[in-house]
């Protein structure tokens, strides 16, 4: 049995509201939309990134969560030995079903660039250098018990020392993100990455 | 002022969803990459689409790209140059 992980620190963005450690860190109710919102988190958290403007609305969200997560942590990166794992619902449909209507006039290739889900781990890794283990998966709701199986293989065989791991999903107006920095080494909430305790945050953070 | 540039830069603002600049921060004779307003190879892609979507231009030769892609100053040469008196879309 190997020394089991941790859940260093967790970010939810969903229902115009941002929590970090189970605390609200941001609200606004009157967003126009999700996107609005999104925009308003980037500028309330003083992100300097003009790339953010171009991208689609899922990776908008992941890469907000991510910044939210890495916030005080960026320390414990490391460029190849920190993975990502993320999984949704809707893949990269929202940002499909976008494209699909450019197709008629003119298909946008800024729009193709972000029709495959996994292109928001891409802007992660980007974003903070990252070459480490990553995955992206689809599921109909969030697995907490694959992920932790998942990512902690991942941390057992040694091919990452540390992860970012969680759920991204956006279509339309419906959007939530909900990512945890998982690391053998303890810190933060020191909260054991079971799949019960990912379900115990679950049920909080919806709660 | 120039209508054909000031256009271009309002329509490679809203193309290329660059929300944090504004016309008038772009100078007409500013390289649109790298070290100009940081443009890249997909935005050179989607303006290729602005120029044949708004303009009805084909860029027949991919080699002309950093030519006329340069700078604002550039497209509207181009432009000018490809359909004569060009007219500016509404």
């Amino acid at each position: 049995m190997q020394t089991p992980a941790y859940i260093i620190a967790e970010v939810l963005i969903s229902g115009n509201r941002v929590y970090r450690n189970g605390q609200m860190i941001f609200e606004s109710p009157s967003s126009a939309n999700a996107v609005a919102f999104l925009e308003e988190v980037y500028a309330r958290f003083n992100i300097d990134y003009p790339k953010f403007y171009k991208m689609d609305s899922l990776c908008k969200l992941g890469f907000l969560a991510a910044e939210l997560l890495l916030g005080e942590i960026k320390d414990q990166l490391s460029e190849t030995e920190t993975g990502i794992v993320l999984s949704n619902a809707h893949a990269s449909l929202d940002v499909d079903l976008k494209y699909a209507r450019t197709i008629r006039t003119g298909a946008s290739p800024a729009l193709f660039v972000y029709t495959l889900p996994n292109i928001v781990i891409g802007e992660i890794s980007i974003r903070h250098h990252l070459k480490g283990e990553n995955a992206f998966f689809v599921f109909k709701h969030f697995d907490g018990n694959f992920t932790s199986r998942y990512v902690n293989g991942l941390l057992e065989n040694g091919l990452i020392r540390n992860c970012i791991c969680g759920w991204v999903d956006f279509l339309k107006e419906s959007y939530r993100a909900e990512l945890y920095f998982v690391s053998p080494e303890p810190s933060g909430t020191n909260l054991p990455f079971t799949a019960e305790n990912i379900d115990k945050l679950n049920q909080k953070d919806n709660g | 002022m120039d209508n054909l540039k000031q256009k271009l830069k309002e329509q490679i603002i809203e193309r290329l969803n660059l929300k944090n600049l504004k016309p008038d921060l772009i100078g007409d004779d500013q390289p649109l990459f790298i070290e100009g307003i940081g443009l890249d190879s997909i935005d050179a892609l989607e303006l290729i689409v602005l120029l044949q979507q708004e303009y009805n231009i084909k860029l027949s030769n991919a080699e002309d790209g950093p030519r006329v892609f340069y700078s604002v100053s550039t497209m509207a040469d181009f432009i000018r140059a490809q359909s004569g008196a060009v007219k500016i879309p509404s």
